[in-house]
């Protein structure tokens, strides 16, 4: 049966900002189920506030809203729209609620739209875990396999300490129901720990529900993907097992694909018990997930959970297999059949069998515990890593090996040289799963642990303990052999060593190795993930690296471009720089190349194998990339290496992969390290004649306190050569000066610290440009709401900026020209500016794809990575606008008058984490990055735009109710005016006594409530955090005093994001948010497409 | 003779007969062996394949680079015996993990004496064999490795698999019963040509009362147990030798007796019905097959393992000498006839294995398909 033809227009609903636990995988299922509908014909109206993705490229969907993904902002896009149909199914769960809840409220039906993918009552069969638990009851009794935990469904916290009683006391297991990532959730192991976690969960849950669980911890724990049609055929599409058991959530696990451990048998069972459950919900077409635990003494089959909908792991499972879930999710459900959809990669088979994999695909979990030193490191049910990065391998111990270097973390390879440390020690250590426990397992076993010592610690399944005594094995045989036979080496390289860790091993330097190791001809094939293991001809070149005989890399004759991805997400490193390099694969696949992406992010829209000729699912390391450059030189003409778009994971290969004959194009090394070096950048700035803050830099304490009396208190200091702020931080006194000194690790006398003149009260200013050696243009110029002094990846920011005027943008333009000049770029280059009084100080520059460059290209409907990859490879800023690539006239830095303002809002993944007392870690924002994703709203006055990017971000804001204001003496100037205009609409105002004061002074009336400090009053009057916590709240600016947890403010902003109360931190952000609420309260908020921006744009432009 | 080859690294050369060759280490007995090389590609259930009858006198290729994880167990395999004449994989477990396990797969590799390599491209392998077809085999290990022109000869002296009538060798050669479970509701009459164990489990599972007979028995046979239906096991070897089980059947069907054939069943009722049958290129060996059922439309993922298929037309329906027949599932891969059934006669067969083990338990149904002709002819 073919398609539907009832359908003409369908809303795809996006997953919002990158946060822990719903990240860029939905922009890659997004964007490939937006393709699919529009190729059928269909008109696609999207909503996603997310600027970061591809998705919203206007190219993608017919009309792109990037607007909150709230039910408001949604209702207005269907009013305007009126599609035939919702597909709520690939935006994770922001997108599933929000549908859920415009049923519920019965927008849906009063505009006739017809939610497709899912059904409301399979959704709530799948995620209630009370409805669930039937289901598999129901499933059971009909197959004879699988139930569900024993477990109590609690409403309160008296549900909750009876519900320990009947299921035989501690540990339990506690779980919320409808939310993200298994947030909220975690194990108790006595009274004290389930009130904190239960009280949190039931907060959590929007339906202020829990479920308490037998603990199952240290089961071994599999996920099984499948798919089913509306004509009720079901296919397996994968099976996931954990390296980690039961405890640890599968996000933050590290996970094998296909299941190793696992007879047919069992396996099977797992199969029929999966089958049961979809068609017992009641998923009519699309995807679904299943987490099983498997005891391993008996077999016993526990259902855990399903996700009713796309997800990471079928993200992950699509890339494993070469299966993409997502695309055929949306054909499915648009009425196709799985045997009427063709198999991409062999194109003559149907969709609808069962993937077989002649490989081991190994996921390992990015974490950035580094940004919350504060926050418990304990792996638990609530997911808490970034990102991830995915290894294929012919075998488990390659693709292993491969996952860690992927990391690309230090220390995330496994050593063996030194002293590995006391066995009983780091038994101990495995026993708690953390970031890194498998390195402390690998110490273990070279300490002499058997393997069922590790067993007993870890619970890990012994198989896998056994792959990692291979591995330690290979590395003693490393160790002892001779010399490096071709043998010898090939066995290594066959279980993934890489030339570093060989180096290591038999101390010699990398290269030595390499060279070795080419003379002896010990080189990787490249194999191809075909979906069915050989058993037709692929047609798809998705490519990963094997110690074998036979590559399957074929000639081709067109000139190629190599584009290095960014690897696993990170705090600083993310899905903006995905962005850049899909784009660069489709502008330069459009100029007639033939692009080569690599990258190890499954994640990823860059590793899909429909976005470039050819895709090397590989880690980013010099001796990975290496051995691609030779296979793709070996199959014909390259052009050369992009290394500028994906972060400073590929930049930092620039160098050596030109010492090593390595084409790279673009912007050169040496430029790029005349950004990078202090001295040699202070040349450039100094040649310009432009002023940057006083600064120096320093090895050592000594010379640090030498730089910061000369130029004086608070100074910013840092690691050189970091992303995302890593290590940075406003010192305000000697004392600290020297501690920071002591504490850091990234400090040698080749990556000095940087010391800067800390500029109070400055406007920060971020430009992006392109630069061909000739000709600026201008992308945008972004002013930053936060004041300088806050990382430009957690400060909201406008563009065109709000308060700077022609002559400010004139110098912006003038001073980019000189450095980008001055540095030697040919493409992107990203430049931070702080405006100090009249002066302009040039902070930083960056000569690659920034973070805002998708932000900047939507605000100003103009491709600029698609550009730069163009410059890359020697076009001009001219050729590119006579081509129609750029705009004929003009740039980004003179937008005309009444272009629209888009606010990009940073996303903070605060809720995620806890200090070891299970508090929440504090929510300051400062020089170091700390967000996770961004949004973006975009409306034609600032003030409707802000409060659209709150709206994104956290939650509307409230236009009425009660706010509470305690800033810090420095704000208390600035607080005045916003504070009387938040009195003019209405508010009424929560001090506490010293902000109180002052706005008595200045006439404004606000209530004194008690700091948490004072505690209740005798006439059991709240403190401000009871308040919070009561719901009493609904709006909260508080500046901090210092950075110290222990302050009052540090009680109030976790309270806040506890009870999701919006919460200011900063004036500035104060002022703007008076500035949309008050935009609100006048009404009239619309919502307009990103294509109707920019045909307005263009129009004003022309 | 064969020594172990546990912890060692005894080398091992695999050679096809077409000259090409691979080097790897001996794996499971040290020795020589000969076969067709064919490729299988499941994930799971390497014990299950290596004693499926079918594979007699074939050397297997494991896709899955991962094998012996799970050890071996008293309860998964499908005979009394390995049957595989080789086995070829890619990295071989050190310790088996499960807790059904007994043993090592490479120690009952040793313990059947069955020759084996590991360490090997069995991608690369697969491909030519998935390029220039499933063709003769010769592993050797430790003394049996000599020159590459005397083991290319060797392996060029073997028999083809073309023509190769095998049944007897692996049938049993008494008959026996598989009692019913619960209650006993039909006998049938089940003709081993080299049967799995779970085929007559399942049919016991619905009350079917299984006597195996031997491949030699005569149609007399089949009728001494007083059968409600009979069955046409799975087999190894090419079903043009078949005569004898062709004959049996066509004395089955003349007495319109409900009949079910698996496997190398469906090949006999194709050529019973006057169809031809057909070496396949590389054969159909997996648990992931998508099998569409053309009476309703719906895909099944199917487990595999046939070198030969039927010819019959695929959208039409044919006379034959037992009234209209039709092709009732077809592979949607590469539309194979995966299943007969007579439109005027109890009688059908598919060409897959609809008892799994291994493999997914989609096609199970077709068990209770033959309860019902079964109940139907009772009626």
């Amino acid at each position: 049966m073919p398609k539907r033809t009832d359908i003409q227009s369908v809303l795809v609903i996006g997953s919002g900002p990158i946060v822990i636990g719903q990240a860029a995988e939905f922009d890659y299922s997004g964007t490939q189920a937006c393709r699919v509908l529009k190729s059928e014909g269909l008109r696609v109206i999207l909503v996603n506030s997310n600027p970061a993705t591809i998705m919203t490229d206007p190219e993608i969907a017919d009309a792109t809203y990037v607007e909150p993904i709230t039910p408001e902002f949604v209702e207005k896009i269907i009013a305007k729209e009126r599609p035939d149909a919702l597909l709520p199914t690939l935006g994770g769960q922001t997108a599933l609620n929000t549908a859920i809840s415009m049923h519920e409220q019965g927008v849906l039906e009063k505009y006739g739209v017809e939610l497709i993918g899912a059904n409301v009552e399979a959704i709530h069969k799948g995620e209630d875990r009370d409805l669930f638990k039937g289901v598999v009851e129901a499933v059971r009794a009909r197959i004879g396999h699988g139930e569900s935990a024993r477990s109590v469904i609690c409403h309160s916290m008296d549900d909750v300490l009876a519900g320990v009683e009947t299921l035989g006391g501690y540990p339990v297991v506690v779980r919320p129901s409808f939310t993200m990532g298994g947030a909220g959730s975690g194990f108790a192991h006595d009274e004290e720990e389930l009130r904190r976690i239960a009280g949190q969960g039931l907060t959590l849950s929007p339906t202020t529900e829990v479920l308490l669980e037998e603990s199952i911890l240290g089961w071994k724990e599999y996920e099984l993907e499948l798919m089913r049609d509306k004509h009720d055929n079901v296919v397996v599409v994968c099976s996931i097992e954990n390296f980690d058991p039961m405890g640890v959530h599968t996000g933050d696990s590290i996970t094998v694909a296909p299941a190793m451990t696992l007879t047919d048998r069992e396996y099977q069972i797992l199969r029929d018990v999966g089958i049961a459950i979809i068609r017992e919900v009641g998923v009519d077409t699309g995807g679904c997930n299943i987490q099983f635990a498997v005891n391993p003494e008996d077999g016993r089959v526990i259902v855990i959970e399903m996700n009713p909908r796309v997800s990471r792991s079928s993200a992950l499972a699509s890339k494993a297999t070469g299966f993409p879930i997502a695309k055929i999710a949306a054909k499915l459900a648009v009425g196709y059949t799985l045997d009427e959809i063709p198999n991409d990669i062999t194109q003559e088979t149907p969709a609808s069998f069962e993937p077989t994999l002649d490989y081991v695909v190994v996921k390992a979990p990015r974490f950035a515990f580094e940004k919350f030193p504060s926050a418990d490191s304990t792996l638990t049910t609530t997911m808490k890593s970034v990102g991830e990065a995915m290894a294929i391998g012919r075998n488990f111990t390659e693709a292993l090996q491969k996952a860690l270097r992927s990391l690309e973390k230090k220390g995330s390879q496994f050593t063996f040289v030194g002293d590995p440390g006391d066995k009983a020690e780091l038994l101990r250590e495995a026993v708690r799963p953390t970031d890194g426990r498998i390195n402390a397992v690998m110490q273990a076993i070279r300490a002499g642990a058997t393997p069922e010592e590790v067993f007993d610690a870890t619970k890990i399944d012994p198989w896998f303990v056994d792959q990692m005594f291979l591995i330690k094995e290979i590395a003693d045989e490393l160790a002892a052999a001779e010399k490096l036979h071709p043998e010898l080496l090939a066995e290594a390289k066959r279980h993934g060593f890489s030339d570093q860790q060989i180096a290591e091993i038999r101390g010699l330097r990398e290269d030595v190795v390499r060279e070795v190791r080419h003379a002896l001809g010990v080189r990787p094939v490249y194999k191809t993930v075909d979906t069915c293991a050989a058993e037709f001809a692929a047609k798809t070149p998705y490519f990963y690296s094997s110690y074998d005989e036979e590559t399957e890399v074929a000639r081709r004759d067109k000139p190629a471009v190599i584009i290095l991805g960014s690897g696993p997400n990170r705090i600083g490193q993310g899905i903006e720089f995905d962005y850049s390099c899909v784009h660069a694969s489709f502008a330069l696949s459009d100029a007639g190349y033939e692009t080569v992406m690599v990258n190890c992010n499954p994640e990823t829209v860059s590793t899909d194998y429909d976005t470039s000729d050819r895709l090397y699912f590989e880690p980013l390391t010099l001796e990975d990339v290496l051995e691609i450059v030779h296979a793709e030189q070996q199959a014909g003409p390259l052009a050369g290496v992009v290394v500028q778009l994906g972060g400073q994971t590929p930049l930092g290969l620039a160098q050596a992969l030109k010492d090593n004959g390595v084409p790279v194009v673009g912007t050169p090394p040496e430029a790029i390290h005349a950004a990078e070096d202090r001295g040699a950048f202070g040349r450039v700035l100094k040649e310009a004649g432009l002023p940057a803050p006083k600064h120096g830099t320093a090895t050592t304490f000594a010379e640090a306190k030498e730089i910061a009396d000369e130029i004086g208190y608070p100074v910013l200091v840092r690691p050189s050569y970091v992303l995302g702020g890593r290590g940075m931080e406003i010192v305000y006194d000697e004392a600290r000066l020297e501690t920071y000194i002591a504490e850091s690790t990234e400090i040698s006398p080749t990556r000095p610290v940087l010391v800067d003149r800390f500029l109070d009260d400055a406007i920060e200013i971020d430009v992006d440009a392109l630069y061909d050696g000739e000709e600026l243009y201008l992308g945008g110029v972004m002013e930053h709401i936060e004041e300088a002094g806050i990382h430009s990846g957690d400060s909201a920011c406008a563009l065109p900026p709000i308060t700077l005027g022609g002559f400010d943008v004139k110098r912006l333009r003038a001073s980019t020209e000189a450095i980008a000049k001055g540095v030697g770029v040919r493409g992107l280059i990203n430049i931070q500016f702080a405006m100090a009084g009249d002066i302009l100080y040039v902070l930083e520059a960056n000569p690659r794809a920034s973070r805002t460059v998708p932000f900047t290209s939507k605000a100003t409907a103009v491709p600029l990575a698609k550009a730069a990859a163009r410059i890359s490879l020697g076009a001009t800023v001219a050729e590119l606008r006579a081509e129609g690539l750029l705009p004929a006239r003009g740039d980004g830095g003179e937008l005309p008058l009444d272009a629209p303002i888009s606010v990009k809002e940073a996303v903070m993944p605060w809720s995620r984490f806890r200090d070891i007392h299970g508090r929440g870690v504090d929510t300051v924002l400062g020089p170091e990055m700390r967000s996770t994703g961004e949004v973006m709203g975009i409306d034609s006055v600032f003030g409707t735009a802000y409060a659209k990017s709150q709206a994104g971000a956290y939650g509307p804001l409230p236009t009425k109710g009660r706010a509470f204001i305690s800033v810090a003496n420095r704000d208390k100037r600035s607080m005045i005016f916003p504070a009387r205009e938040l009195v003019a609409h209405g508010f009424e105002l929560l001090a506490t006594s010293g902000t109180a004061e002052v706005l008595k002074r200045n006439g404004i009336n606000a209530t004194v409530v008690r700091k948490q400090s004072e505690g209740e009053g005798p006439g059991g009057e709240k403190t401000i955090v009871q308040l919070i916590h009561a719901g009493e709240v609904d709006l909260i600016v508080n500046t901090p005093y210092g950075t110290g947890g222990r302050l009052d403010g540090y009680e109030i902003r976790t309270a806040a994001v506890a009870r999701g109360v919006p919460c200011l931190t900063t004036v500035q952000a104060l002022a703007a948010a008076v500035q949309g609420i008050d935009a609100l309260t006048h009404g009239g908020v619309g919502v307009r497409s990103l294509q109707e921006h920019a045909e307005h744009l263009i129009a004003a432009r022309d | 003779m064969t020594t172990s080859t546990r912890g060692t690294r005894v080398p091992a050369v695999l050679v096809l007969e077409d000259g090409r060759s691979f080097r790897g280490r001996a794996y499971g007995a040290v020795g020589e062996t000969f076969g067709e090389a064919v490729f299988s590609t499941g994930m799971t259930g390497y014990q299950e394949t290596l004693t499926d009858p079918s594979y007699h006198r074939q050397v297997v290729v494991m896709t899955a680079p991962h094998v012996g994880n799970t050890g071996v167990n008293d309860e998964d395999h499908e005979s009394a015996r390995i049957w595989v004449s080789g086995y070829v994989v890619r990295d071989p477990a050190r310790t088996p993990s499960n807790w059904r396990s007994r043993r090592s797969l490479d120690e009952e590799l040793e313990r059947q004496g069955v020759v084996g390599i590991s360490g090997i491209d069995t991608r690369a392998l697969t491909r030519h064999l998935r390029e220039s077809g499933a063709m003769r085999v010769g592993v050797f290990s430790g003394d049996a490795v000599t020159g590459d022109a005397d083991m290319l000869a060797k392996v060029r002296a073997q028999p083809q698999m073309k023509g190769a009538d095998l049944s007897a060798e692996v049938a049993t050669k008494e008959p026996y019963v598989v009692p019913a479970i619960g209650e006993k509701k039909f006998t049938v009459a089940a003709v081993d040509l080299g049967i799995k164990g779970m085929t007559p489990q399942r049919m016991a599972e619905r009350g079917i009362e299984v006597h195996v007979l031997p491949a030699t028995a005569t149609a007399d046979d089949v009728y001494a147990v007083a059968p409600d239906g009979v069955f046409f096991s799975n087999g190894p070897g090419d079903p043009a030798t078949a005569d004898h089980p062709v004959a049996v059947m066509r004395a089955v069907l003349e007495r319109r007796t409900p009949l079910f054939g698996i496997c190398f069943g469906n090949q006999i009722l194709g050529r019973a019905l006057g169809f031809g049958t057909y070496k396949l290129k590389y054969g159909h060996r997996g648990i992931n097959q998508p099998v569409q059922d053309r009476t309703t439309g719906k895909v099944e993922v199917t487990a595999h393992n046939h070198g030969f298929a039927v010819d019959a037309p695929l959208d039409q329906v044919s006379d034959t000498p037992y009234g209209r027949a039709e092709v009732s599932h077809v592979c949607l891969n590469d539309n194979v006839v995966e299943g007969l059934q007579l439109l005027d006669q109890p009688a059908f067969s598919v060409q897959y294995h609809p008892e799994a083990a291994a493999g997914p338990h989609d096609a199970a149904y077709l068990f209770d398909r033959f309860v019902s002709l079964m109940e139907a002819e009772r009626a």
